[in-house]
Parts: structure tokens; sequence; C-alpha cells
């Protein structure tokens, strides 16, 4: 068993296709408010755990950084985010470059979805449209997607 | 991922998607993508590594300078290669009148236990199965190997996310057994074929599949280039 073998099984799964490439010039980087979206399944503790076919979303406050990985899949390694969760949801990484100067804040809230999905036009429909809503309510300006 | 940044795009979210799949971020083209080769799991890269992570996160970044969608590859990889497995110690057999997997998986519990005080409970016991209800779940599975229709074995939830208690409580508990930060894929690799408790899931896998069980049922109960 190797990570190839398993990328390969999933590498031909139909994916959506975007007929045009929606795109927003940001703020410049050191003025922005940037939020992390992960489709890892993550959520806090005493929020409901993610279903097999879960189409929606979970908020991920910044406190307490208390993330359970909620994923069905069993196809990826889960060992470097029990070890360190910035693997997957770099969130101390985002902090730093907040003191440093280089961006200009972190969301204090943050959301996870579920990845194993075959059919995604619930997301597509609603609960994508929804996560943006609550992410530019809170005034982000830039989204940093992460996978598992 | 490519789905949720062409919607959040849309919406006037300025977004930047890391992708582990290269087929798969290349065709969902999101307007800002960067393919990292990286082990499923770790779109971060390394676990503990602040440099690297930096260093991936600069170059995603920096892709919000282009004033167009663009796709990029990071210019570093992590391949596995298939061989690293954990070395961790196994406790002794302690009593002979248990499952050889009951008795590690009870043996095991202090290093879960030390493992959850050092990172927190993230991929441990607890979606469908308790840390002390593991045994008993383990023994369920015993029963489905051994023949018992699943759905009359006693287990707790359905197989894959029980599996995956189980698997992430041995993970879990190898943190604590190993001197250093695993590779990826290395405890899955220890899990399923050094452990009396892998050797159980994965004959009740093969079992429920020659019983004509659905696919669905017992496939997601290890990965699926098992």
């Amino acid at each position: 068993m190797a990570d190839s073998d398993v990328k390969a099984m999933t590498a031909n799964i139909d994916s959506v296709e975007f007929e045009e490439t929606a795109f927003t010039i940001p703020v410049p980087l050191s003025e922005a408010k940037v939020a992390i979206v992960t489709s890892a399944s993550l959520h806090h503790p005493e929020d409901e755990d993610f279903s097999p076919m879960d189409t929606g979303y979970r908020v991920l406050r910044s406190q307490p950084r208390d993330y359970v990985m909620g994923h069905w899949s069993p196809n990826f390694d889960a060992t470097g985010f029990a070890l360190d969760i910035n693997t997957v949801f770099p969130i101390d990484r985002l902090d730093e470059l907040v003191a440093e100067g280089t961006i200009g804040s972190v969301a204090d809230e943050h959301l996870a979805y579920a990845g194993n999905q075959f059919d995604l036009s619930a997301i597509r429909m609603d609960s994508g449209p929804a996560g943006a809503k609550f992410l530019k309510e809170q005034d982000v300006d830039i989204v940093l997607l992460t996978p598992v | 991922m490519s789905t949720l940044a062409h919607i959040f795009e849309a919406e006037g979210l300025a977004t930047v998607a890391l992708g582990s799949i290269k087929s798969q971020i290349e065709t969902t083209a999101p307007p800002r993508g960067l393919w990292c080769d990286f082990p499923l799991g770790r779109p971060l890269g390394v676990p503990s590594d602040q440099e690297f992570q930096h260093r991936v996160l600069g170059a995603a970044l920096a892709l919000l300078e282009s004033p167009e969608p663009i796709f990029a590859e990071y210019d570093v990889s992590i391949v596995d290669d298939g061989t690293e497995v954990m070395a961790c110690p196994m406790p002794p057999r302690h009593d002979p009148g248990l499952h050889p997997a009951v008795d590690e998986a009870n043996g095991l519990r202090p290093a879960y236990e030390r493992a959850i005080s050092e990172y927190g409970n993230r991929v441990g016991a607890g979606r469908a199965v308790q840390a002390d209800d593991i045994a008993s779940a383990i023994e369920a599975f015993i029963r489905v190997a051994d023949g018992t229709p699943w759905k009359e074995a006693g287990v707790p939830g359905i197989p894959a996310r029980v599996s995956q208690d189980i698997r992430g409580y041995y993970e879990t508990a190898a943190l604590a057994l190993s001197d250093h930060a695993p590779p990826a894929w290395a405890g899955t690799r220890w899990f399923l074929d050094r452990t009396e408790a892998g050797k159980v899931v994965m004959a009740a896998r093969q079992a429920m599949a020659d019983a004509g069980e659905m696919q669905p049922i017992w496939f997601y109960m290890a990965p699926g280039d098992r």
C-alpha cells in the first residue's frame, strides 16, 4: 500500500468542471482578513459529527483549538493531523503571519466541509453559498482551502 | 475544495486552494490552485515543521498576486514509497484467556492515554466507539471474521466508522510508543499489517465481502487499495 496507489484510485472520480472561472481581486495581503476552509470534516468535540454524505459545514472557532477529525474516508493518513493540527489546518501559521505583518488578520471563525462527496449539487446550491455568506459577514477577504 | 473555490470567488472572496492530487486540481481548475505532491492527509507537508509549513503557505499566498486564474506546482515533493512502517514496542501478552487482538488493545490503553494527554483526541476513538469499548468492538469483528453476519455480531455502529475508531485508537497509541514523527501511512501500515487488531479488521472485511454484503458496507473499513 502506497500513497500513490490511493491517489490513483481517486484520480479519475468525476469532478465538476466550471464553464467560467469566477475571479476576485483581493485587497493587499497585509490588509486582508484570512480564513481557512477545509474539506477535512473537522469539528469541535461538542459539535455534531459529520454523517457519511453530509453536505453541510461546521464552524471552527479559532479557540479552543480542540479540533476533531470527522472525515469518513479511510483513504488518507491521519497521524499528521494527530501530531500537529497545522498539517491540515494551519491556524498557528496564520497567527505567525499576522504577527510578522504579512497578513492583516485571521478570522475568528473558519469552516469545515466533508470532502468525501460524490454529488456536489447540494454544496453548489446550498451550503457553499451559505458558507460564503457566513465568511463575508465576518469581513473575510481571503480563503485558504485545504484538503486531506 | 475546488468547487468551493469557484463558489466563494463568485461571491466575492479571493481563494487559494491547495491540492494533493494533480489530476483533480487540474480538472477542477480552482481560480488559484497550488498542487503540492504530498501524501494524502498532509496538505501542508510535514507535521511539526513550522519552517516547511510556512514555505508552503508562502507559495500559496504568492498566487494572490496573479491578476488572472493561476495554477502552480510546489517545487518540493514528499513521496511515500509504501514501505515505511512505524516501529512500536508492543505490549506483552497479559491474559492468555483473551483473543490476542483484545489482549493487545487492552495492553495499548496506557500508551493511548499518554498520547491523548500530549496531543488531545484528534483522530482516536470516540466517533462510534469510545476507548473503553474498543475491545468489545474488536470482539464483534472477531465474530464477523468467524462467520457471524455483521448485523448479528454486535458491531457497535456502521462497520467503516467502527473500524476507523479502532485504527484511530491504535494510531494514536502508536504516537506515544514511537520516538519520532511517523512518515505518512507508516501508522496505517503498522496497524493493518503488524497488529492483531488490524488482522481482525481485515479478516472481518473479507468475510463480509465473501458473504455478499453490499460493497459500501465493508469496503470502507480499510483504505481502498487493500
